[in-house]
């Protein structure tokens, strides 16, 4: 077992982990951070996107021992005293159906937006490619993050 | 009392949804967040051969793991070994083969379950699985359908003697109809068309937890299913563990797409042992083992033949299918090809209709219902053939259709297959869709563009659907032999505050019906929507149901729903009736108030007549307390959504990729309860079917080694593989139910597939391409272009 301090949605915690265990695993099995969720074993649905000291990380293909002294954004952790512009574009614009993708995909939205402030379609699209939705056939995702970018446009940058 | 909310009108609204609060905070209830004290992990070793006996299985080594508790092969699991039901007997003689949860001496499918693990946690389960000692001999696997039904092909059930399940005929017109229209033809047209094989991938992998709760010894199982109802009464009747010891839950679920609508192996095995050990028993599957062990969709080789006179008249179709069951039969795996049956004929009139079907069983993962589960099948193939009749006679395909539908004044029209369609307006979503995406300017650039011989060609596909929804009248189903109703259950219960809880038998997983079922109620009701809440997907809260497949939770919940809401209403009448002093028939119900005609200032709210219903001090003579109602309401009929959908494909010459350039559709679902729900249900369906014509496949080398088992390897589209969608619809209600709609979960899956195909070929035509299979990777258009310019036309 090795020892790890980690942050997640700005609570310190300091756990012992086999040093195998996937940072997925762990914040969903120690710290309790179902919200973050898995969807495949090949790194390639990003249903487990997180943010690691605020740029988007798939949590399957990071061990926690790597995380180490890091500071994680959960989708539980995003929303201050108000949800956070993408989570209230993904409800204004019917983004999410079944909702499992959704913490991954808002997620990537987040880290996309502060990489790109005004992304045309196609820089959406190419920017959400690592994460998979088999409900909402990504319509709505990508009118979702285009109305984010306009609200935050005013806000914060 | 307080203040109480008016109710505005709510069906119709595109209203925000009620189930995005918890889903976008990731205070989401799926099912692998539960974690139980004192739960045992199973893991399963699972087949890595298509076809082989079992030489060796020794599981003892497994207990030598650290965290192990248990381990199981089918001789250690005994009689705890149920199988998977099936409920679909479709004939009399269908050869169904036993479906055992732990193969017993012989695997049949990469993926077939061979034992298990219980352990501490899922790490020390799959660890544990190193432990097992297991030898295979291979047998010769079978996986091609036409090799399976040849004389002397390797056996899948060496003891049933043959690979056919079943031959199921229909033949409405009496055998030899078909040859008699199809003498008076002028021209005949006959294509295969493959219907590939198909993985539902949702994005939850399926998860189970069985535990023994309470001290009644209740077992309680939440599982990542769509169908709560169905899992109980099946988990009954293979376990053995009495029907009212058993509570089924479907918490928060990922999606379905109909992979979740089943009776699986872990399931019972999670039953099955939670129930021995008295402990509680977790398991969630990998992505890896979703994609061999999930049932699969389609996989159909379909034989069509259509029959027409040289002004293009329709005469005469005949479809011969051969189904792959895969290696066993799950709950309707028989059923499958049986559903899209009834709708090749689709939306065109004609004299004769002549359907076979042989289910053959192979070395593949057992199929089963996907999204559309028959009619996508059946739609792909009548739509193709129409356009390559179309090409035979010369004619414009779009006119071809227009000579051959039903007119909208011709409802209600029973067709050659049998089936009454009870109302649409084909010309009028036609017009809207084709001026949308301005057909006749494309038509003009397509002309251009062959001209000059640009090596970026344009095509245009064309899919005029229809569908059948609302599954289903449980007479009909019964004459189709299948075992079980297509009932929907409501009951509405108005609390003595005035709020409300809706009780369904349906069990959604991504389809908003919490909000849609609060608009209904909410209007039938007066009672605003946000004071309403909808509770399902437990079968203790929500004792009655059939479930969500099928495009039918609003079709035929919908009007269970309506019913319950009206019974409340008439309740309430009588209790307004008596507290105001009037007859019942004197008294008008608006936006939730009862007023006495004449007199507007007496008046009662329904809340208010709630809160009387339950102090009960002063209630008419006879009329128990509460105000609460339910209803259990048979469909009377299908319902028959249709739409016109078009896609303008650009094909590049030289490497083969294809384009979608635009996509409309129009489509008439009828009555619209939400249509922002609508249209991301439209969109979702769009994506589905686009990816079965351009992306997915599961393919399998001929020893049944499945090689597209993950998400690396199948190919399920992302944002940029997908373009936006231009979505619109008219509406013509149906009048098979009160409410006029008709179902839209399976529209889009069902109709874009053609339209995608179809535009490919469109624009290969003028190089003598007349079919490309699917997927249509580029590596594949290439070389079906390669092919057609070295082969001549």
């Amino acid at each position: 077992m090795t020892k790890v301090s980690i942050t997640v949605d700005g609570v310190l915690h300091e756990s012992e982990v086999e040093p195998r265990t996937l940072l997925v695993h762990y914040l969903r099995e120690q710290v309790g951070k179902v919200g973050t969720v898995v969807g495949c074993d090949t790194s390639s649905c990003g249903a487990c996107t997180i943010l690691l000291d605020g740029r988007s990380a798939k949590s399957c293909s990071v061990l926690a021992v790597q995380a180490d002294g890091s500071s994680v954004t959960t989708i539980e952790g995003l929303a201050g005293d108000e949800w956070h512009p993408v989570q209230a574009a993904f409800k204004e614009c019917h983004g999410l159906q079944c909702g499992y993708c959704t913490p991954g995909m808002v997620l990537s939205a987040v880290d996309l937006l502060s990489e790109n402030p005004n992304p045309s379609e196609a820089e959406i699209r190419e920017g959400l490619e690592g994460n998979l939705c088999r409900c909402t056939g990504y319509h709505n995702i990508v009118k979702s993050v285009a109305l984010a970018a306009q609200t935050m446009k005013g806000g914060k940058k | 009392m307080t203040e109480l909310a008016e109710h505005v009108a709510a069906i119709g609204r595109p209203l925000k949804r009620k189930e995005d609060a918890r889903l976008l905070t990731g205070k989401t209830q799926w099912t692998d967040n539960i974690q139980l004290a004192g739960a045992l992990h199973m893991a399963i070793l699972r087949s890595p051969m298509g076809h082989a006996k079992i030489t060796k299985l020794d599981v003892s080594g497994a207990l030598k793991y650290p965290g192990v508790e248990a381990a199981y092969g089918a001789a250690e699991l005994g009689d705890l070994n149920a199988s998977v039901p099936c409920v679909w007997p479709v004939t009399d003689d269908m050869v169904a083969p036993d479906f055992p949860a732990l193969a017993k001496g012989e695997v049949r499918h990469m993926g077939d379950c061979v034992a298990l693990v219980l352990a501490g946690t899922a790490a020390q389960a799959a660890d544990a699985l190193e432990g097992i000692v297991v030898e295979y001999s291979a047998l010769p696997a079978v996986i091609n359908m036409d090799d399976a039904i040849k004389e002397g092909s390797p056996l899948v059930h060496s003891d049933k003697g043959t690979n056919k399940c079943y031959t199921y005929k229909l033949q409405p017109q009496g055998d030899g109809a078909y040859e008699a229209a199809k003498a008076k033809a002028d021209v005949v047209v006959k294509r295969r068309f493959v219907n590939q094989r198909l993985i539902p991938s949702a994005m939850e992998p399926r998860a189970v937890v069985a535990s023994p709760m309470g001290t009644s010894g209740e077992l309680t199982i939440w599982s990542a299913t769509q169908v709560p109802h169905v899992l109980r009464v099946l988990l009954a009747l293979v376990t053995g563990v009495s029907e009212n010891k058993l509570r089924v839950v479907a918490p928060d679920v990922g999606g379905g797409f109909g992979g979740k609508l089943q009776c699986y192996r872990e399931e019972i095995l999670c039953v099955a042992l939670a129930n021995k050990l008295g402990r509680p028993i977790k398991w969630t599957e990998t992505r890896s083992e979703d994609m061999m062990a999930t049932h699969h969709g389609r996989d159909q080789l379909q034989d069509i033949e259509i029959a027409a006179t040289k002004d293009g008249k329709l005469l005469g179709l005949k479809v011969d299918l051969i189904a792959n069951m895969g290696a066993y039969l799950q709950i309707i795996t028989p059923g499958i090809p049986l559903l899209g049956m009834f709708m090749y004929p689709a939306i065109y009139k004609m004299d004769a209709y002549d359907f076979s079907c042989i289910g053959v069983f192979t070395n593949t993962t057992p199929t089963d219902a996907y999204r559309g589960a028959g009619r996508p099948e059946s739609t792909y193939a009548i739509e193709r053939i129409m356009d390559e009749l179309a090409n035979e006679l010369g004619m414009e395909p779009m006119e071809l259709r227009k000579k051959n539908w039903i007119k909208h004044e011709e409802f209600p029209y029973t067709t050659v297959a049998g089936l009454t369609y009870d109302s649409g307006n084909y010309e009028a979503a036609t017009d809207k869709a084709m001026a949308l995406f301005k057909y006749d300017e494309l038509r003009k650039e397509q002309v251009k563009r062959r001209a000059s011989g640009d090596k970026v060609q344009l095509g245009i596909g064309i899919s005029t659907f229809t569908e059948m929804c609302g599954l289903a009248p449980s007479r009909t189903l019964g004459a189709l032999k299948y075992v079980a109703g297509g009932w929907e259950h409501c009951t509405i219960r108005v609390l003595p505050t005035g709020k409300v809880e809706l009780v369904t038998g349906t069990s959604p997983h991504g389809q908003g019906h919490e909000t849609a079922w609060s608009q209904i109620a909410s209007d039938t009701l007066g009672i605003p929507v946000d004071d309403i809440e909808v509770i399902h997907g437990d079968t203790r809260t929500s004792p009655y149901g059939m479930d969500t497949y099928g495009s039918r939770s609003l079709a035929v919940g919908g009007q269970a729903i309506l019913r319950a809401g009206e019974k409340v209403v008439e309740k309430a009448r009588l209790i307004a009736a008596h507290q105001l002093e009037c007859s019942a028939n004197d008294l008008e119900f608006d936006h939730g108030v009862f007023r006495v005609k004449g007199d507007p200032s007496k008046e009662k709210a329904i809340q208010a007549v709630a809160f009387e219903a339950f102090s009960a001090h002063d209630l008419p003579d006879g009329l128990e307390p509460t105000l609460q109602a339910e209803s259990t309401v048979d469909p009377q009929d299908f319902s028959y959504p249709h739409g016109t959908h078009l896609c303008a494909m650009e094909v590049d010459t030289e490497t083969g990729k294809s384009t979608i350039r635009s996509y409309v559709c129009v489509d008439d679902i009828g009555i619209q309860i939400n249509p922002l729900i609508v249209e991301g249900q439209v969109h979702g369906g769009l994506a589905q079917g686009i990816a079965q014509a351009l992306y997915e496949g599961a393919v399998y080398d001929s020893d049944g080694q499945l090689l597209t088992a993950s998400f690396a390897d199948y190919l399920v589209p992302s944002a940029p593989d997908l373009p936006s969608f231009v979505t619109d619809h008219t509406v013509t209600p149906s009048t098979t139910n009160p409410l006029g709609t008709k179902g839209v979960g399976e529209a889009g899956a069902i109709a874009s597939t053609p339209a995608v195909i179809n535009a490919i070929v469109d624009a290969l035509r003028p190089y003598g391409v007349n079919d490309v299979p699917m997927p249509a990777l580029p590596m594949t258009v290439w070389r079906t272009l390669n092919a057609a310019r070295q082969g001549g036309k």
